[in-house]
């Protein structure tokens, strides 16, 4: 599971207001190569909540993304472009959780997959 | 400018919606801002049928229509991988349906006709391609009819009042001429009535490259599923998609990810979710997941592959406009039934309201309930107007149920979205699928969002009904018993569908 998909995710079970953002337990982060793209870094940055990611990041152990949310004319750098790159697409939790702070509900991610599924009882 | 475009004779209706989808890809449109219609102007050749492979289309200029049909693909995916990062630059996209985009010389009802109809083309169009330091070859094809070697070898010889003076090459010529001849036939021998003899003479600017589908054709895929989708067709839905370099695009329904193996040929970043856990996470082993179908072609690994239920999605609350592309094949009850989350004799209402105990929480598989193909679409339509950039496509497949002439059906409609094409993919004798494309033109509001929380309520509350109503499941499985005077009644007033519409093509 990628940061970019931990940052879209959130515990939509009945009764909660705001589930985002969930922690991370991670047991097993793995690092993967991913190829560069810079229309699709561009997109993306706009869409995504950037205290969430850098916390994320901080969590599964990379710690270069600065905290506040930087100026769209940061993505000229091409030094805070390879940083985003790697915090959003190359970092992996392959085994953990993600756990709701509130009432500590964990979805569970196995091989890299993340369990979004709810119970009956939270529908 | 006016070029023939010569379709492979399958899949009819789909050849004008990916042809324009990809011209509309390639800024076709875009030199007038003014035209709300994205339609290119077709031509009919002189007394043929519509359903006939061969149309004149009108292209603004040669480029856009060599990006539409050719290919340009540097060896192997391998090379494209890490090449991508030049994006745009090095894949160029092809229509899978278009055989061929042809600047025409000239054509006839007979040889005499198109030499004359040569001969009055302008110089200025011919005589750069028929330098002496170029490399060219002729080419005999035929629609419907097969040409002996040595008839082919005839009709080239007989070209020769064209002053060609560069050298032939049959390997890699830099131009390629096509004389194309088709006769008229009669509507019973499984072909089109094309009606009018006809022969074309023109230079190609741009080719399909087939060799796409037997590398990527399901019999040599690792990880398979009994709905995984056909590579033609899933070529077909990432082109209707626009699927390329820099885009998101995400399928709600991956299941083996036969869909987003199509899209990430094209470049596009990709992500998916299944309800089936053991689809997405497991597969089959170790080398036999979803993973492995990607990493059998070489493609860039899915960005996320999660288990969600599109009922009840995970997604944050404010997030919206993220995806550039929905493809999905949702699952209509046919072959492969919907889930949702949500227990099933909770919401039938065999038990009540219930809560797991703490203790058997960890090891819970919590139970799914039947999901209706109503409310799987209107899910989709939910999720896609919420989750589209403006402009972003919306791709499914719509089952329909065949009355035995016409196909007269009320497709899925929402406010946030424009319905651009639907072409119809006969299944059996008794249903087809419709691939609908849609474009988001409007944004997001929370009148719409409240509307769809009080649909999504009504689902819920009144589950057994919708679950009988409109199964499609039975419709199509049912046996036939035909009515004795149906027979009678086959000269109807709408036109049937022709054979050579069956199954195959």
């Amino acid at each position: 599971m990628r940061l970019l998909t931990h940052n879209m995710l959130s515990s939509n079970i009945k009764g909660v207001i705001n589930g985002f953002p969930l922690l991370i337990e991670a047991e097993r982060v793995v690092e993967k190569q991913v190829d560069f793209n810079l229309d699709f870094l561009k997109n993306m940055f706009s869409k995504i909540d950037w205290k969430a990611l850098a916390d994320a990041s901080k969590t599964m152990g990379y710690d270069e993304l600065p905290d506040e949310v930087p100026d769209p004319s940061v993505l000229d750098s091409q030094e805070f472009l390879q940083k985003f790159h790697h915090a959003l697409l190359e970092l992996h939790l392959e085994e953990g959780a993600l756990v709701y702070p509130e009432t500590g509900r964990r979805f569970p991610v196995n091989k890299g997959i993340p369990n979004m599924f709810l119970h009956e009882d939270e529908v | 400018m006016w070029y023939l475009c010569v379709f492979y004779h399958r899949l009819l209706d789909y050849r004008k919606p990916e042809f324009e989808s990809l011209a509309d890809l390639f800024g076709a449109f875009h030199e007038d801002p003014t035209t709300t219609s994205h339609t290119l102007e077709w031509k009919l050749p002189h007394h043929h049928h519509p359903d006939s492979p061969f149309h004149f289309v009108n292209l603004p200029n040669e480029d856009i229509a060599r990006n539409i049909a050719n290919r340009i693909f540097i060896c192997l995916v391998v090379f494209t991988r890490r090449l991508s990062f030049y994006g745009n630059f090095f894949c160029i996209y092809a229509g899978i349906l278009v055989k061929g985009l042809y600047e025409i010389w000239g054509e006839g009802s007979s040889y005499e006709e198109l030499k004359e109809a040569i001969n009055s083309y302008p110089d200025d169009r011919k005589l750069p391609y028929l330098t002496s330091d170029s490399t060219f070859r002729i080419i005999v094809d035929s629609f419907g009819k097969a040409i002996s070697f040595k008839d082919q070898t005839a009709r080239i010889q007989g070209m020769s009042y064209i002053p060609f003076k560069g050298r032939v090459e049959l390997r890699n010529p830099e131009h390629k001429f096509w004389l194309i001849e088709t006769d008229d036939y009669e509507a019973n021998n499984g072909l089109p009535p094309v009606v009018d003899k006809t022969i074309f003479f023109g230079r190609e600017v741009g080719a399909a490259d087939r060799k796409l589908l037997p590398t990527y054709q399901l019999k040599s895929r690792t990880y398979l599923g009994p709905t995984a989708m056909d590579a033609e067709v899933a070529f077909l839905m990432a082109n209707q998609a626009q699927a390329m370099p820099g885009k998101l695009v995400y399928d709600p329904f991956v299941g083996t990810g036969s869909i987003l193996v199509a899209a990430a040929h094209f470049g596009a970043m990709t992500m998916g979710a299944d309800i089936d856990i053991r689809v997405v996470r497991d597969g089959r082993g170790p080398d036999c997941n979803v993973w492995s179908n990607f990493k059998q072609y070489g493609l860039q690994m899915p960005v996320s592959l999660l288990r969600a239920d599109n009922n009840l999605p995970p997604w944050r609350p404010g997030l919206k406009e993220v995806f550039d592309a929905i493809i999905c094949d949702p699952p209509y009850g046919v072959r492969a039934g919907g889930r949702k989350s949500g227990g099933r004799k909770l919401l039938k209402g065999v038990v009540g309201p219930y809560i797991v105990p703490d203790d058997k929480r960890t090891g819970h598989i919590p139970s799914t309930a039947a999901y209706c193909l109503a409310e799987c679409v209107h899910d989709l339509l939910d999720l896609a107007a919420k989750m589209l950039v403006m402009g972003g496509r919306l791709v499914y497949f719509y089952p329909v149920v065949r009355d035995s002439d016409s196909l007269d059906v009320d497709f899925p409609k929402h406010p946030c979205f424009k319905l651009v094409a639907n072409c119809e993919q006969m299944l059996s004798y008794r249903y087809s699928r419709i691939l609908l494309t849609m474009v988001k033109i409007a944004p997001y509001t929370d009148e719409i969002a409240e509307a769809a929380r009080i649909q999504h309520l009504e689902f819920k509350e009144n589950h057994v009904k919708w679950m009988e109503e409109g199964n499609l499941h039975a419709a199509v499985f049912s046996p036939d018993f035909p009515a004795i005077d149906d027979r009678d009644n086959k000269c109807s007033t709408k036109d049937p569908k022709k054979k050579y519409r069956g199954k195959y093509v």
